[in-house]
């Protein structure tokens, strides 16, 4: 992924956002075994590196977390205390909406790339970065732009974990 | 439950196999535990009037973390614990609603050593959700997951690790 796709007609201040580092956070709590464990549940994994600790030791040094839970661990309680304003992820993608003045969105394409294992008591944190804005374009759904932000997880030495890319299109309906 | 050694190696895979077919019959309790294990609390995921009439679809429909676990679990049964994915990209055309039949397939549709003696399997996977007996595909996925090249091979230990 290249950060070359500068589209026509693209305000300065969105281009200039390419390729930089935005919204860098970290978790609110570590990567727990009990959501684990009801996500294996969840869809009945039965894969022994989730359940039984020396096939853990064995093969992955200890227990992991299933990697596809990557994102979970970003996803906040639904409540928690003196919080006032509703968390919203992937705020880039909002904040192009917004600023290109395109009301309406969809993901069409979602890629994660697995790296580091993600161990319980990890604390990572994650950091968005926008990749490239298309020209605009007509689809069935209307005019606008498509976009590639790429969402990078760290743990805490540092390790990248995975990086996932999203692919949205921001549009006007009818054309 | 698989054994620790369970699983493929390089040795037992071919382009063109296929993976063992997952059926399941998909309830509110599966689309809403799924949620909630990805705390995701937005109430398409558990609130059948909210779906209906706001969303002007016919039930509550898993979400997409959820989805992505269902992957790996389809995934992950084949390959045996030593199955270490590498990349999922994921495309999202349907919906699976609760009272779906969800169907799960997949095929190898490459195979490739790495440079650094990893062994790689390209699959393409789909999630389709079966109503009143008429299928449509849900969600496809094109997963690259490392498995051992022998018995003695561990992909979690490989470094450097090129996913």
């Amino acid at each position: 992924m290249t950060a070359t796709d500068t589209g026509a007609g693209l305000p300065a201040d969105v281009s200039d956002l390419i390729g930089v580092v935005q919204y860098e956070e970290e978790g609110e709590f570590p990567v727990e075994r009990g959501y684990i464990w009801t996500t294996c549940a969840s869809v009945e994994n039965g894969n022994p590196l989730f359940w039984d600790d020396e096939v853990a030791a064995e093969i992955t040094d200890g227990p992991i977390a299933p990697p596809t839970m990557i994102s979970v661990w970003f996803r906040p309680h639904h409540w928690a205390p003196g919080r006032t304003e509703q968390h919203l992820p992937l705020k880039v993608h909002f904040d192009l909406k917004e600023r290109l003045g395109l009301p309406e969105a969809v993901m069409t394409d979602n890629e994660i790339v697995f790296h580091a294992p993600v161990r319980p008591g990890d604390l990572l944190r994650t950091r968005q970065i926008l990749r490239s804005v298309s020209e605009e374009k007509t689809t069935k759904l209307g005019t606008g732009r498509f976009w590639v932000i790429e969402v990078e997880y760290l743990n805490q030495s540092g390790d990248l974990v995975g990086v996932e890319s999203y692919t949205g299109f921001g549009y006007r309906r009818g054309g | 439950m698989m054994g620790g050694e369970g699983g493929v190696i390089l040795a037992d895979v071919k382009v063109g196999e296929e993976l063992p077919e997952l059926h399941y019959d998909v309830t509110a309790t599966t689309v809403i535990l799924g949620a909630l294990a990805s705390r995701d609390t937005r109430p398409m995921h558990h609130d059948r009037d909210f779906a209906q009439q706001r969303n002007g679809v016919r039930d509550i429909f898993m979400n997409t973390p959820n989805q992505a676990a269902w992957f790996e679990r389809f995934v992950t049964d084949w390959t045996g614990p030593k199955g270490r994915l590498g990349r999922m990209k994921f495309r999202m055309r349907d919906s699976v609603f609760a009272g779906d039949e969800m169907v799960m397939r997949g095929h190898v549709t490459e195979l490739e050593t790495d440079d650094t003696g990893c062994a790689w399997v390209s699959l393409d996977v789909t999630m389709s959700a079966v109503t009143d007996g008429k299928e449509r595909i849900a969600t496809t996925c094109d997963v690259r997951v490392a498995i051992p090249v022998d018995e003695k091979d561990n992909p979690w230990r490989h470094s450097p690790w090129r996913p």
